[in-house]
């Protein structure tokens, strides 16, 4: 027996080649109860481990395992079962019908457990429910199958972030979006350029499961980054066997959720000629019955304007009739996604291998994404101690990116252009200002370009030793390097190189992520009666981020597009920050008589974004759970078949702030090519973590033989010591302060309900439904501070004191006074009395953009060879402010094109309507108040899949072992009264933890219809 | 067996303790406050940074211009772009949370700590350097509390000065946040008697000469402007006049081509203080509202209007300016991309000076008459040969037209500006034509009282 202690990069070591102790080969077949068929696909795990195998067609399994090991049987839809191995090596098995799923596994911080083990809420998914579903990133896939987990994708453009909160938001000035570990590394998730989602490099047909820990019992492990939930990605593993191979492709269309109405050419010259004839009424001339009053008019003014904007046609003829909308979206979307996989293994080395292609064209023009990836697992087992493995998972995106919404190159800002103005000149050159109202972004099209690209690898090597049979030691080392690259050309005639010739940039950004996980697992069973599980140990990660941008100007032709060819190099620099973090943690699972449960965590965690004052702290967790159908009252009973109680309190930490918040500091400026330095940043040593203390109770529940499981959890989660950007007056040379400062409130329930409604062999239907509520409140702030008010004058979002994150504050719009058109703002909160200045508009919460309920449900069928699901997925009770309204829901107060409602303007005396007078540059009413205002509620059909599997009977002539033709469809249908392009939205330039939903030419998503066919063999 | 354990513990431990140090990092693009401020390199560094906060497009990177002509628009040019915060100025309707106006108030407010950071650290400076230096801060700090009583509260010369509601005073740097960082707004005589403390201060502690920054004539021309806010002529007249006589002593003069002292990449002979703008740091908030997309700005969204064409005697060279372009008129002052900002002309003095002159009944440095007729003879007018204040008044708003003089002046003439649109007529002490102290501000400071108009 030899031994090395390896000693390798800092803080990373591994412990090798150890051989002994008695493996032997398990076989067996799982059958049914039901039919006694063979079940294929059965999970067969040794219990405590993650390693484990996959009846095969026939329901055979194979596996390596010792004597002394227990294997656990799995499979949706049964009930789990448990072996002790023994002398045995043929255990053959009869899965007991159960819709239960306390017998599934699920993995934890640091191991894995038997549902029926846990005593805190993990919301888990298992990669194959989402496979094939056309979206660019996991995240947007998870949409309403997670009880208590918010999903929502910023607008229809690809490659966007997406926005997650696990029950609720709990900071205020911090990071509110989980953690999320991939195969126990932390990765990273967020600081690309732009507006990239680092998120969108991994390709999650890889995913063998989802989990989201979501109470302090389950997230606790995780300490101060666990706050806001965590996602814990585990990637697909061989099994041992004959090499499988499965290949899959799909083809897609796409197309916009909704489009709105604009303005025809005729309703547009109306509507202007009536807004400046407005104002020379209101002023004392006529110009239309008396022509003397024209010279010098508004209406002249109007219509000089609409001589330049109808550009070489004539608007008084209707000549041009653009729908500039139409010109915003691309009418070949679509998506392709080719994918490969392999995986098998012998009795001591297994691998999973796979290689993807993914291809979305936007909805939106010159708006695409490709992800090209692979990845390769490997477990092998040195001797009966020793067993180590890698994962290895690269990819490279490109994505065809688009500019912010408040930029005129957002394609959906054409909207603003006037319907009277053709696209193209007399010469076929696309018009631009001044015939165009603003910049005609086509010209991006033709002479722009705007391509990042995003190499990604994340990868893990660990070892496990067995250092006696109760207690392993796991040595985990992984890194997550991201590589990326934005080029942008915009060419002579584009807004931004229109006087320069050109202009070019070029972003690099590495971010070099690493991390080690080392730990001790100790299991024993004392007195047959109780089961003990320790897990304790360290992790350290460091994340080191380098930035370098170069830009550039007068280019000598549009043709040639790298830097290289710039005249004048306008603008660099290169960045450094970093950051670090080091834990160490503990954790016991006891339980007794198969009934009691008790788990205890703790973890100290250390980080260089604190103070000196503050570096560590300290984050424990306890829970309890009570298997009451066990008990002998209840064994047995059919229609209450299973009842567990189970309870969790604990604390877990954010540190998602700036990495050097608590420094005062000095930054460099320039002037005049002259170095300098200011201010940058007020000190606050005293900088310490936000807390967020959890209790979370829950039940849950089988009925019928548990034909219908549930649960239903209520917690309570108290975030004190919100890092929170306390405004201080800005005159004393700052506009904030981070303090810990502040309490935020969120509680809330949780429902699931399951049903295997029919479950007979040729047709089966099982339903799930999730619907969560959660309830936000802003407890406190600085001492004597109430209120963090709207800080834009665009949007309304603000902080309150006993409201929730982000409530929309601002005058509340009381429609149209009747008498002269002028908009009306309520004086008061009482809404007794109103006013037409909006100065003096009483200034109120007018409404809340979170979500009071939010839900999914669930249906999946099976019909002999035929196979159906589909998902609903709701958001309720929330409002959307639509930004853009102060500009195209504005009466006509300029010239940007109007949405149609406006042409319900008042326009005599007596008129009763919402929409204030027309008139030009008056701005009656155009000021962000609740008249932008609406119910963001809908119910979408998020999903729905029917395939066709070949009979197996065919497939075996074809040497192929299944075949499936599928059809799914992505955001089908969409019920929603909010009048803008689609409810689901947050306005990207914007979109902060105050700042959500808000809508400003936001892009719609995306509808999707594609087919697919997966083939294994 | 264990004793391989205890190894493997042994390394944990001495890998673990390294990872502690990991712990403690510091930033690579910022520096610690003490270390700013340690030593001379460091503070000129500091003073450099305060300038670097004065040219910001809320303040002389623009919008300073950019609000006194829209307050003082007067049927004259016409604001037409989508922007709503200069539309608000230009209608005389500014709203409490106009982003502008709160982005002036914090920007001026920054600038004035950044000053007063370098005048506490004095010590640490050269000696030979320190007079420079501590000019140079109190000329910014002054400069800054100038603009701001001017824009965010009544006239100097509305009601009492001794009554009316200023600008906060902060006078010395903040280190922390505490119980005095709340401040009051002080009377705008308080701010009045700093400023000019700061300006005479500064004045004598100059050199003539400090490249583009701030030096003993641009002082002097800058409490020339105090002076002529505060109807102090004799006093407006001699800082004008002290201006005149260093300036053309180191070399400025009129620029014989009126259009050439325009759009220029560094300063020309008849700036006195412009902010330096390169493409390095080309932020210019005129170019940007007044000129047009071929040169690389929005979509022109000031145009100038027949009422102000119409004043302008045939024959005058200034009327070169004037361009159509977008279907309307523009002034070509603040054509081209990645120019200068000029926030003083020489041109500005002599019309001060003459001005001052007049009214005093003097003719130090020269006869109002003279400094007029310099003023015609370089746009190729007729010289004059005899003078009314009127006349002298209406050649300063030609000559210093879209340049942002134009409110501050009929505001210490005691003025009107007619509406836009209405007959409205807005008398130079109107509640509408001073800005609202920001909403923000307001929120968080709660010791702040609000102007007049502008709700609680």
């Amino acid at each position: 027996m030899t031994k090395n202690l390896l000693g390798a990069l800092l803080c990373f070591f591994l412990i090798g080649n150890i051989a002994n102790a008695q493996t032997k080969t398990v076989t067996g077949t799982v059958i049914s109860v039901e039919d006694n068929l063979p079940l294929p696909g059965v999970n067969v795990i040794i219990k405590g481990t993650t390693s484990g195998a996959v009846t095969d067609l026939d329901g055979n399994y194979s596996i390596q395992a010792e004597s002394n090991q227990t294997l656990v049987y799995s499979f949706v839809g049964f009930e789990s079962q448990e072996a002790l191995i023994g002398n045995r090596s043929v255990i053959n098995i009869t899965m007991q019908l159960d819709a239960k799923t306390l017998g599934e596994v699920v993995v934890v911080g640091f191991g894995s457990m038997t549902k029926g083990d846990l005593t805190g809420n993990i919301a888990s998914i298992k990669g194959a429910e989402i496979a094939n579903i056309p979206v660019p990133n996991f995240q947007e896939a998870l949409q309403g199958r997670l009880a208590g987990v918010f999903v929502e994708s910023s607008s229809g453009k690809l490659g966007e972030g997406v926005k997650i909160r696990v029950r609720g938001t709990t900071s205020i000035s911090g990071g509110n979006e989980p953690l999320y570990i991939i195969d126990g590394l932390p990765i990273t998730s967020g600081g690309a350029i732009g507006l990239f989602n680092p998120l969108a490099d991994i390709n999650f047909n890889d995913i063998e499961s989802f989990e989201v820990l979501k109470d302090a019992s389950a997230a606790a492990i995780y300490g101060a980054r666990a706050a806001n939930g965590v996602v814990l990605i585990t990637t697909k593993s061989g099994a041992k066997g004959k090499t499988k191979f499965n290949v899959g492709i799909q083809r897609g269309v796409s197309s916009p959720t909704r489009k709105r109405e604009f303005l025809n050419a005729s309703e547009f010259v109306e509507l202007m000629r009536e807004a400046g004839y407005n104002n020379d009424l209101r002023n004392g001339s006529d110009p239309i019955n008396n022509p003397a009053d024209f010279a010098g008019s508004d209406l002249q003014f109007v219509e000089s304007r609409l001589n330049r904007y109808s550009g070489w046609s004539d608007w008084r003829t209707l000549e041009t009739d653009t729908d500039w909308q139409e010109q915003a979206f691309n009418p070949d979307a679509g998506v392709t996604n080719v994918n490969f996989s392999a995986s098998g293994g012998d009795e001591k080395t297994k691998f999973y291998f796979s290689t993807a292609y993914d291809k979305q064209d936007g909805i939106m023009i010159r708006n695409d994404f490709e992800r090209i990836s692979a990845r390769l697992n490997i477990d092998h087992q040195v001797s009966d101690r020793f067993t180590l493995g890698a994962n290895f998972g690269i990819s490279r995106t490109r994505n065809n990116r688009l500019a912010d919404d408040n930029q005129f190159n957002n394609p959906i800002q054409l909207v603003a252009l006037a319907p009277i103005t053709p696209i193209r000149d007399l010469n076929g050159q696309l018009y631009d200002r001044p015939t165009a109202t603003y910049y005609n972004n086509l010209i991006d099209s033709e002479n722009a370009q705007w391509l990042n690209t995003s190499f990604r690898n994340i990868s893990n090597i660990y070892g496990e030793l067995k250092l006696t049979d109760k207690l392993r030691f796991r040595s985990e080392f992984g890194v997550d390097v991201m590589n990326q690259n934005e080029e942008q050309f915009f060419g002579s005639r584009t807004n931004l190189g229109l006087s320069t010739n050109g202009f070019a940039r070029s972003r690099w950004l590495r971010i070099f992520n690493y991390n080690t996980n080392n730990y001790f697992t100790y299991t024993n069973t004392f007195a047959e009666k109780h089961n003990l599980e320790v897990v304790g140990g360290m992790q350290f990660q460091k994340s080191e981020d380098n930035f370098t941008s170069v830009e550039g100007q007068e280019f000598p032709l549009d043709e040639l597009r790298t830097l290289a060819s710039a005249a004048e190099i306008t603008g660099g620099t290169s960045t450094f920050t970093n950051f670090t973090f080091l834990s160490y943690f503990a954790r016991a699972n006891y339980r007794f008589a198969g009934k009691y449960l008790a788990t205890f965590s703790g973890r100290v965690d250390g980080s260089s974004r604190f103070g000196d004052n503050n570096k560590y702290g300290f984050f424990p967790a306890a829970s309890v759970g009570w298997i009451v159908s066990e008990e002998s009252f209840l064994k047995g009973n059919e229609a209450l078949s299973l009842l567990k109680l189970r309870a969790s309190y604990g604390l877990t930490g954010n540190a998602e702030i700036g990495n050097f918040d608590h420094l005062g500091l000095f930054g460099p400026v320039s002037y005049a090519l002259l170095p300098g330095l200011r201010p940058t940043q007020i000190p606050n040593p005293n900088l310490n973590w936000e807390k967020t203390a959890q209790f979370n109770v829950g039940i849950e529940f089988g009925i019928f033989r548990d034909r219908i499981t549930g649960e239903i959890d209520y917690y309570n989660k108290d975030t004190r010591d919100l890092l929170l950007n306390v405004p201080v007056p800005a005159t004393s040379g700052f506009a904030v302060q981070r303090q810990n400062i502040g309490r935020m409130q969120n509680y809330g329930f949780e429902l699931i309900l399951n049903g295997a409604i029919v479950t007979k062999q040729d047709f089966s239907w099982n339903a799930s439904f999730n619907m969560a509520r959660n309830v936000n409140t802003v407890k406190e702030l600085a001492p004597g501070q109430t209120s963090i008010p709207p800080s834009s004058s665009r949007f309304l979002n603000g902080i309150f004191v006993g409201e929730p994150i982000g409530v929309f504050y601002g005058p509340k719009y009381a429609g149209v006074d009747p008498a002269n058109g002028d908009a009306l703002y309520y004086l008061n909160e009482e809404l007794t009395e109103t006013t037409n200045n909006f100065n003096d508009a009483a200034r109120m919460v007018v409404g809340d953009p979170n979500p009071r309920f939010i839900g999914g449900i669930t249906n999946n069928f099976t019909f002999g060879n035929f196979d159906a699901s589909f998902l609903f997925q709701g958001v309720f009770g929330n409002d959307i402010f639509d930004g853009g309204g102060g500009f195209f829901a504005a009466n006509g107060d300029w010239f940007d094109n109007s949405t149609r409602d406006q042409m319900a303007r008042w326009q005599n005396p007596g008129d009763i309507t919402m929409i204030p007078q027309a008139r030009l540059g008056e701005c009656n009413g155009c000021q962000a108040s609740s008249r932008y205002l609406s119910d963001g509620s809908y119910v979408r059909l998020r999903t729905l899949t029917v395939g066709y599997t070949l009979p197996s009977s065919l497939l075996s002539k074809m040497k192929i072992s299944t075949a499936r033709f599928y059809f799914t469809g992505q955001n089908l249908l969409t019920f929603t009264k909010y009048a803008g392009w689609d409810p689901e939205v947050n306005a990207d330039y914007i979109a902060s933890n105050v700042f959500q939903g808000n809508d400003f030419y936001s892009a719609p998503q995306a509808k999707i219809f594609s087919l697919g066919l997966n083939v294994g063999f | 067996m264990k004793k391989y354990i205890i190894i493997a513990l042994l390394g944990i431990a001495t890998v673990f303790s390294s990872c502690n140090d990991e712990l403690f990092l510091v930033p690579f693009q910022s520096i610690d406050q003490s270390i700013a401020l340690s030593n001379d390199a460091n503070v000129k560094s500091v003073l450099i940074g305060a300038y670097s906060e004065t040219r910001a497009v809320a303040l002389y990177g623009g919008r300073l211009q950019l609000y006194a002509e829209m307050l003082g628009a007067n049927g004259e040019v016409r604001w037409e772009g989508t922007f709503n915060q200069p539309r608000e100025i230009f209608n005389k309707s500014i709203f409490v949370n106009n982003s502008f106006v709160e982005g002036t108030w914090a920007a001026a407010y920054r600038a004035i700590n950044v000053a007063n950071n370098v005048i506490d650290a004095l010590d640490v400076v050269n000696e030979a350097d320190r007079d420079r230096v501590r000019g140079e801060a109190l000329f910014l700090r002054g400069s800054m509390y100038f603009e701001l009583i001017k824009l965010y509260a009544l006239p100097y010369v509305a009601g009492n000065p001794s009554t009316n509601l200023g600008v906060p005073l902060v006078i010395n740097p903040t280190r922390e946040i505490n119980d005095e960082s709340f401040v009051s707004r002080n009377t705008v005589q308080e701010i009045y008697t700093q400023i000019l403390s700061d300006l005479t201060q500064a004045e004598s502690l100059l050199p003539v000469s400090n490249s583009f920054l701030a030096n003993s004539y641009v002082t002097a021309a800058q409490l020339s402007r105090v002076y002529l806010q505060m109807e102090r002529f004799g006093d407006a007249r001699d800082a004008a006049n002290r201006a005149i006589t260093i300036a053309t002593g180191t070399g400025k003069s009129l620029i014989p081509n009126f259009m050439a002292a325009f759009n220029t990449e560094s300063n020309s002979v008849e700036d006195l203080y412009a902010i330096q703008v390169n493409t390095q740091d080309p932020a210019n908030d005129m170019f940007l509202f007044y000129s047009l997309p071929e040169f690389g700005a929005r979509g022109g969204d000031v145009a100038i209007l027949a009422n102000h064409l119409d004043q302008y005697e045939a024959g005058d060279e200034r009327l070169t300016q004037f361009f159509t372009a977008a279907g309307e008129l523009r002034t070509a002052k603040w054509r081209d991309q990645f120019r200068n900002v000029k926030v003083m002309r020489l041109a500005e003095m002599y019309l001060t000076r003459a001005e001052a002159n007049f009214r005093e009944g003097t003719a130090i440095g020269d006869s109002p008459l003279n400094d007029i007729n310099r003023i015609r003879a370089r746009v190729d007018l007729p010289a004059k040969t005899s003078l009314t204040l009127a006349e002298i008044l209406q050649e300063r708003k030609l000559e210093l037209a879209h340049e942002g003089h134009i409110i501050h002046d009929v505001k210490r003439t005691r003025g009107s500006i007619n509406d836009n649109t209405s007959a409205d007529v807005f008398p130079f002490d109107s509640p509408r034509m001073v800005f609202p102290i920001p909403q923000r501000e307001m929120d968080a400071n709660p010791k702040l009282v609000q102007n007049p108009g502008y709700g609680g």
